[in-house]
């Protein structure tokens, strides 16, 4: 197991590659969902290179004496790849395949091809909390004392499956489970606060009995910390990271416009030029 | 004289299920049951009592209750979540295709109350949908035994193979006449009734039907085999086509609409093999209602007595 311990300047340079790895995938399939993928980074990045306890090289499905992580959202797929390649899970050659035929990037992520570090499929929306909390109490009962994450879009919380996953995790003492969401409130048309109505979740995850933490999504010295609180919550805990859609890339940043579009050759151009090639491009 | 089968005793398949699943759970502790407030119903109060961290109680939310036992597959558990079949297909379709059939995790979907013998709940409760939903989708396994010992035989072999399974079975007490102590092979017909005149493929509760009915075509002179489809998915191609190849003419027996059910398998595997006729007999696009499953048995043409006129008509249209 490598260490984890990574500073928060090195968390930085891996958050500036991880965008623009999204970038360039994205572009280079020609469809895809940057704008959550960007909102999300630095909450990956945390959680690959310093929360979880994990071993890429060992991976294996049943999680057995690591972490695990389900993206719920599972259109944040870009991001996800990012940053499974960047801690090790495969080869950064393979990130310039996302989307293409028999690729292991799937549009959305799979299990079927086989990706290391992928535990469920993803993609239809409201999921994976449930999936997350299944793995939550399979290490209760196997006194497995390691945890599960999961990552959920705002929008995502409209799904009334999202709900009954808050009310079973609580329900049977799964402290194990920390949920992170991506609290940009943006879906496909529009605000989430318009779309749904929904203006503030932390009340309403309080309500359901959850742990919650408001946090920077995109600052590292707010989300570490919050992870430290939610491992001591002695409950199911919920980050609600706030951030931007599209962080990182000024046109892009803060509309639902760039929820599920591909940059052009001279919009992807600009955006790079707005991330620093830190680790190397694939 | 053909082969008599004899009912020990009317019995629920549905405890069968609990009686397998009890079996199953103290060879094997990786079981769980997960359940949605029908822990009765489904009768796996013993299994609850025994192995009460086993047992997981999910409340009336059927689409997280897949989601759990696929998280919890992923880790070496072999969860069955249990409902009334409408609840844990149609409800919950999404669900098992993205977590359960997609992902290939080892889940075993136990659904109870299934088919029209539901009875007095009515429409609302009574699925006749279910095979058809379970089967397209791919990786899944589709189970329906007949009666009490092949649904326990059943859940052990379920419990056993490595992969998605949708078992389904029923509600009210009917003959139990297959033998106790029988091994269950996934994916093999069994041939109960040998025959030479028409094949009668049966599945589910219509499987003692089918064996009425042939004992009551023999008397009128017509040798009807009987076979019991118990698997579903994957379909014992060889032995429907084997069987036909003789008979020439079929009949299929379920407690199911036609749309998507085992009548269109068997037409579908008959007419790319060896083309011969066949009568479904089966619901033809409508829902149920509420009644004693006897009385819809009847009313919806799915007993003895239809299998016996679905014979007759295949038998008569060979060589046409």
């Amino acid at each position: 197991m490598s260490d984890m311990s990574t500073k928060t300047e090195e968390l930085q340079r891996i958050a500036s590659q991880v965008r623009r790895d999204i970038i360039r995938m994205v572009h280079s399939a020609k469809s895809g969902h940057p704008g959550g993928s960007l909102s999300s980074t630095e909450i990956m990045t945390s959680l690959y290179f310093n929360v979880m306890k994990h071993d890429p090289a060992n991976w294996k499905r049943d999680a057995k004496g690591y972490d695990a992580f389900i993206l719920s959202a599972g259109h944040l797929a870009p991001v996800y790849y990012s940053v499974l390649a960047r801690s090790g899970y495969f080869d950064i050659k393979e990130l310039g395949t996302l989307r293409q035929f028999g690729s292991r990037l799937q549009g959305h992520p799979c299990t079927e091809k086989g990706l290391p570090g992928v535990f469920q499929p993803s993609g239809s929306l409201g999921q994976g909390l449930s999936a997350a909390a299944g793995i939550a109490l399979a290490k209760k009962i196997d006194k497995d004392g390691n945890r599960v994450y999961v990552l959920l879009g705002d929008g995502e919380c409209e799904e009334g499956q999202i709900w009954e996953a808050a009310m079973f995790a609580v329900n049977h003492g799964l402290d194990n489970l920390i949920a992170v969401m991506d609290w940009n409130n943006q879906q496909i048309d529009g605000k989430v606060s318009d779309v749904a109505g929904i203006k503030d979740y932390e009340p309403i995850w309080k309500s359901f009995g959850w742990e919650t933490i408001v946090c920077d999504a995109h600052d590292f010295n707010s989300l570490l910390p919050a992870f430290e609180k939610a491992k001591k919550a002695g409950k199911p805990a919920i980050i609600l990271a706030k951030s931007n859609m599209g962080q990182g890339v000024d046109f892009m940043c803060g509309t639902h416009k760039w929820h599920g579009k591909a940059p052009s050759d001279e919009q992807a151009a600009a955006a790079l030029s707005q991330l620093e090639e830190t680790l190397g491009d694939y | 004289m053909k082969k008599e089968y004899i009912n020990s005793g009317n019995k629920d398949t549905r405890s069968g299920f609990g009686a397998g699943l009890y079996e199953a759970a103290s060879r094997n502790q990786e079981i769980i049951a997960l359940c949605a407030d029908l822990a009765g119903s489904l009768k796996m109060e013993k299994f609850a009592e025994a192995w009460p961290e086993r047992f997981i109680q999910c409340g009336i939310a059927e689409a997280n209750m897949i989601g759990v036992a696929a998280g919890a597959a992923l880790t070496g558990k072999i969860p069955f979540a249990g409902s009334f079949a409408e609840f844990i297909t149609g409800r919950v379709y999404d669900q098992i295709r993205q977590e359960v059939a997609y992902g290939n995790t080892n889940v075993k979907i136990a659904a109870s109350h299934a088919g029209i013998t539901l009875g007095e709940d009515g429409a609302t409760h009574q699925t006749m949908e279910d095979i058809a939903l379970m089967r397209v989708l791919p990786n899944m396994t589709v189970i329906n035994p007949c009666d009490y010992n092949q649904t326990k035989a059943a859940t052990i072999a379920a419990a056993e193979y490595d992969g998605p399974v949708y078992l389904r079975f029923g509600r009210p007490s009917v003959p139990n006449f297959t033998p106790e102590d029988q091994t269950f092979e996934i994916g093999k017909a069994l041939k109960l009734v040998e025959g030479s005149d028409v094949t009668i493929f049966a599945t589910g509760h219509l499987v003692w039907e089918a064996l009425q009915a042939a004992t009551e075509l023999e008397k009128e002179g017509i040798s009807a085999e009987v076979i019991d489809i118990h698997t579903i998915k994957p379909l014992d191609t060889e032995a429907v086509i084997a069987s036909v190849a003789r008979t020439g003419a079929a009949v299929s027996a379920e407690e199911h609409l036609i749309a998507g059910g085992l009548g269109e398998l068997i037409a579908g595997t008959l007419s790319r093999n060896n083309p011969a006729p066949l009568e479904i007999v089966a619901v033809d696009d409508k829902f149920g209602q509420s009644g004693s499953p006897a009385e819809l048995m009847k009313a919806y043409g799915l007993d003895a007595a239809h299998i016996i006129e679905a014979a007759k008509r295949a038998i008569g249209r060979k060589n046409r």
